[in-house]
């Protein structure tokens, strides 16, 4: 019979406001390789901060068993002294410290003095070195490794800690082909070596080659678990697990009726700022008049490092491509520059990347059209102030004046404060990146009602989102972006999520 | 700004003064806790301004004694000026008092070894600042060191340089123009028995620019439906003002006159307070402290900022080294030493944020002379300069502590 060495039984877990994960169940074979799988947000990673106690028993529902016995970890400690380890997407190596130092950090290896013994500890890291297959000295210094070999390091790492369940989340999102593939054989060879793996990953190919079982999950509920010997069982069944909803009647319709195109943008493409990769790989676009694009892709597929670029080489280091407003070649080399040619972006991360939270509605609002605002280098307060109330009025942003502190607001009145000061650049092009991102439903379907209206009015729209409904609901064209490339591009009246998924999961090499 | 609690009817449309709030002493204690933050600094002041009034009988409130102060203090406040712009923009300026010895001797080599006029002194003081502020804004803004790093360096090399320029030797005297400009009065002008007529009009006309200042912004928040406090208490705030200003202008008509540094004083913190607060530059500066990639991202050019704000504050702290070096009367190898930290203490104790993106000049000058007052004060009354310090470092301590803790509470509502 079939032996469980983990099993999650309708787990829950709440956030103020969000309900994250809302039963989800898993049961993981001692030995095999289980993969799970579902789109950003579903719950994938809080499930795994579950698992490993980085949200402690008792801050969540549900039962955890690992080797048939009931678990209450109150850290990431309590977790690795029983053998699951979870390697994480950001990996957590110190950079300026060795290889040797960095597998038995916490966990030095000492003599008999309690100083640590570097004999030993090198020599040790030497053996893990080997066992996953990294040719490099134990004491050269992490940060010289490639994320590829860091990825091997942190292996190792755990490794170290007798690991009997390994969590990988999203382990080849950063890596080449050649990194992605010594990893994926790297975990089929832990698995003989009776190393249990749990692996969460985008690429649905990769977990096609490498899982035995691949676990589907939604909107924070198991959908289902597939056995991957199944000869049914291919990427298609998988994203048909995790897409299948029904679109509801939650955005506001619109008349869609394109002009002329307003900005198009060529060949774009863009190195990693420290890295050897390219983040985006000749992405070729356009966006007409009245217009409401969509860019679907998943996580690292490098969506809003594209726009970025664009919007005065705010990421990575720029390579080749042009940017045409109008059919007119235009610099967007400053922010200055971008926002002179009436292109506005509004963030993805509003509180790190958008806004001034210690300043107050007005100038937050007046901040990028200071120069709009002022005469002889000096700001007119008082067209400031009018242009806040206005803003305030007709984006019912709900505080109690133009002077409220931003960071005292709730998300949905902040996301508005962003909106407002890109519309008082008067732009002609307003990008959206994950523009609900963290807000109620009923801002969201005040911002949509406003992207309506804004492209109504002949402007046009870009929606960066990784929730593909709402790209549906509210485009009138997608793009779908996959590591760097624009794979796609669909009517959003022949979109379904099913496609989109297929394009947003494809791999370079698939691409004709 | 003030603010009270909206009591409804003020979202109406052209809602006269009187029905937009009214007083009493709930407002003011409103106004009290809720102002704690912005207004304790002042408070502060004032309290201790009386409490080193008792504790010296009355001798750190005579006209001489607050002649003094100003005379003193000036070029700590001068530098504290450009120092709140720095930190609000992040950063840290660690060179000032180098600075000030640099500037300070160039200005004497050019005028006492080479017995230039006292105004070639001044510029070529100027220029030297401009050229240091350049040279600290270069390395901050375009190559990306660290401020502390770059003008901790900057505090080792000017002050070497200063050795160079000085051949480790004290130049003085100056000729008595230059000592004008730290220790001169204008006075007499208008006449007057016993007073000077002259520095009470000067007092008299910016006491009225600042209530007609005042009454403009309350009708502007108005016109803006923005909350202000009741009529009464406008008032109110104006003649305290009032009253303290012209007592203090009473002790200094009735002293020496006008102090020539004040009057430069005056016209600074006026003229940084307004770029700090109307002017795009000023925006820009909140700007970067308060979330420098969101100003990137909004098309602010950070690196051209900084630049600036480093040569700005090498252009003050240029000014500061003429300003003491013409109060002292020559330039000296060890001058303006630890000054730096005093121009830091005061941005902080005046309400600056370690973090950046919150300060104001006001606050600054109200920091400084919180600091000038204690140091005058327990100088007066005798005590040993090491306990002098003790209590200046508790102050400066509590002060930041006070700041958090408001902070804290602000947050955690």
């Amino acid at each position: 019979m079939v032996e469980h060495i983990l099993e999650m039984q309708s787990i829950t877990k709440s956030f103020p406001g969000v309900k994250a994960l809302s039963g989800v169940s898993l049961a993981v074979e001692r030995g095999e390789v289980h993969a799970i799988c579902g789109e950003n947000g579903a719950g994938k990673s809080t499930l795994m901060k579950v698992l490993s106690g980085v949200y402690p028993a008792g801050s969540y529902g549900g039962e955890i068993l690992f080797k048939g016995q009931t678990c209450s970890f109150s850290g990431i400690r309590d977790s690795e002294h029983a053998g699951i380890v979870i390697i994480h997407q950001e990996l957590a190596l110190v950079p300026h410290l060795s290889i040797a130092e960095n597998i038995f950090l916490g966990n030095e290896r000492r003599g008999k003095s309690g100083l640590i013994d570097w004999h030993r500890t090198n020599a040790e890291a030497g053996v893990l070195l080997d066992s996953v297959g990294l040719r490099e000295e134990p004491t050269t210094p992490v940060g010289q490794l490639g994320v590829g070999k860091q990825q091997l390091v942190e292996i190792a790492k755990a490794l170290s800690k007798e690991v009997q369940l390994l969590i990988l989340d999203e382990p080849t999102a950063a890596l080449n082909d050649n990194d992605s593939a010594h990893l994926l054989g790297l975990v089929r060879d832990l698995r003989t070596r009776g190393i249990t793996s749990i692996i969460i990953s985008h690429k649905l190919n990769e977990i096609e080659a490498i899982a035995d079982h691949t676990t589907v999950i939604r909107d924070g509920k198991t959908v289902e678990t597939l056995d991957m010997a199944d000869p049914d069982v291919n990427v298609d069944r998988i994203i048909r697990g995790m897409v299948g909803r029904d679109l509801e009647a939650f955005y506001p319709s619109r008349d869609s009726k394109p002009g002329e195109v307003v900005l198009r943008v060529e060949d774009w493409t863009v190195r990693h700022p420290t890295q050897d990769r390219l983040v985006v790989d000749q992405a070729t676009f356009e966006v007409r008049a009245g217009e409401v694009i969509g860019i679907a892709g998943l996580m690292g597929a490098g969506r809003t490092e594209l726009m970025m670029s664009i919007f005065g080489r705010s990421y990575g280091r720029y390579i080749s491509g042009r940017v045409f407003m109008h059919g007119k070649e235009t610099r967007t080399r400053t922010v200055a520059e971008a926002i002179e040619a009436r292109i506005a972006y509004a963030t993805e991360d509003r509180k790190a990347f958008g806004l001034n939270l210690i300043d107050d509605i007005a100038r937050n609002i007046s901040g990028a059209a200071l120069g709009k605002l002022s005469s002889w280098g000096f700001v007119n307060h008082h067209e400031e102030a009018a242009a806040a109330e206005f803003a305030m009025k007709s984006m019912n942003i709900k505080a109690p004046n133009v002077r409220s502190i931003v960071g005292k607001l709730s998300g949905g009145n902040q996301q508005k404060v962003v909106l407002s000061k890109w519309l008082l650049t008067d732009p002609e092009v307003l990008i959206l990146d994950e523009p609900t991102r963290g807000i109620d439903v009923g801002a969201k379907f005040e911002i949509y009602t406003l992207i309506n209206s804004f492209v109504d009015a002949g402007k046009a729209v870009v929606v960066i989102s990784s929730d593909l409904l709402e790209l549906l609901g509210t485009c009138d064209r997608i793009y779908a972006l996959s590591t760097g490339r624009i794979t796609g591009e669909l009517p959003a009246a022949d979109a379904t999520e099913e496609r989109l998924m297929t394009l947003m999961t494809k791999d370079k090499e698939l691409i004709a | 700004m003030t603010m009270t609690a909206p009591k409804g009817s003020q979202k109406g449309k052209a809602s006269p003064p009187a029905s937009v709030v009214t007083a009493g002493t709930s407002e003011i204690r409103e106004l009290f806790t809720r102002n704690m933050r912005t207004s304790g600094i002042y408070v502060a002041l004032v309290a201790l301004v009386a409490l080193f009034g008792v504790l010296t009988g009355g001798a750190s409130l005579g006209p001489g004694n607050i002649t003094n102060i100003v005379l003193q203090y000036s070029y700590i406040l001068i530098l504290a000026i450009g120092m709140v712009i720095v930190i609000i923009a992040g950063h840290i300026d660690l060179s000032v008092g180098s600075v000030v010895a640099l500037t300070g001797a160039v200005s004497a080599v050019v005028v006492i070894q080479y017995g230039q006029p006292w105004w070639v002194g001044v510029i070529a003081a100027l220029v030297t600042g401009l050229l240091i502020g350049a040279w600290h804004g270069y390395w901050v803004a375009y190559v990306g060191i660290p401020a502390f790093i770059v003008t901790l360096a900057g505090m080792l090399l000017f002050r070497g340089l200063t050795l160079v320029v000085l051949d480790n030797v004290s130049l003085s005297p100056f000729p008595a123009e230059y000592g004008q400009i730290a220790s001169g009065f204008l006075n007499g002008l208008l006449g007057g028995a016993g007073y000077d007529v002259f520095t009470l009009v000067i007092f008299a006309i910016a006491v009225a620019g600042y209530a007609f200042s005042q009454y403009r912004t309350r009708k502007a928040l108005i016109s803006y439906n923005q909350l202000v406090p009741s009529f009464p208490l406008f008032i109110a705030k104006i003649v305290v003002v009032a009253v303290a200003v012209m007592t203090f202008a009473w002790q200094l008509a009735t002293a020496r006159g006008m102090p020539i540094v004040l009057i430069m004083l005056a016209i600074l913190i006026l003229a940084y307070s307004v770029v700090m607060q109307r002017s795009v530059f000023g925006r820009q500066v909140y700007a970067i402290g308060g979330n420098v990639v969101a100003a990137a991202l909004s098309g602010v050019k950070v690196r051209t900022v900084n630049f600036w704000i480093f040569v700005n504050m090498g252009l003050l702290s240029a000014l500061a080294g003429i300003v003491f070096s013409s109060r002292s009367n020559g330039a000296q190898p060890g001058a303006g030493n630890m000054f730096e930290l005093d121009a830091i203490a005061a941005a902080f104790i005046g309400g600056a944020a370690v973090t950046g993106g919150v300060g104001k000049v006001a606050g600054a000058m109200a920091g400084g002379l919180i600091m000038a007052v204690m140091s005058n004060g327990m100088q007066l009354m005798g005590i040993d300069q090491s306990v002098q310090s003790v209590i200046k470092g508790l102050v400066l301590l509590l002060a930041v502590a006070f700041d958090i803790y408001n902070k804290r509470r602000a947050g955690s509502r």
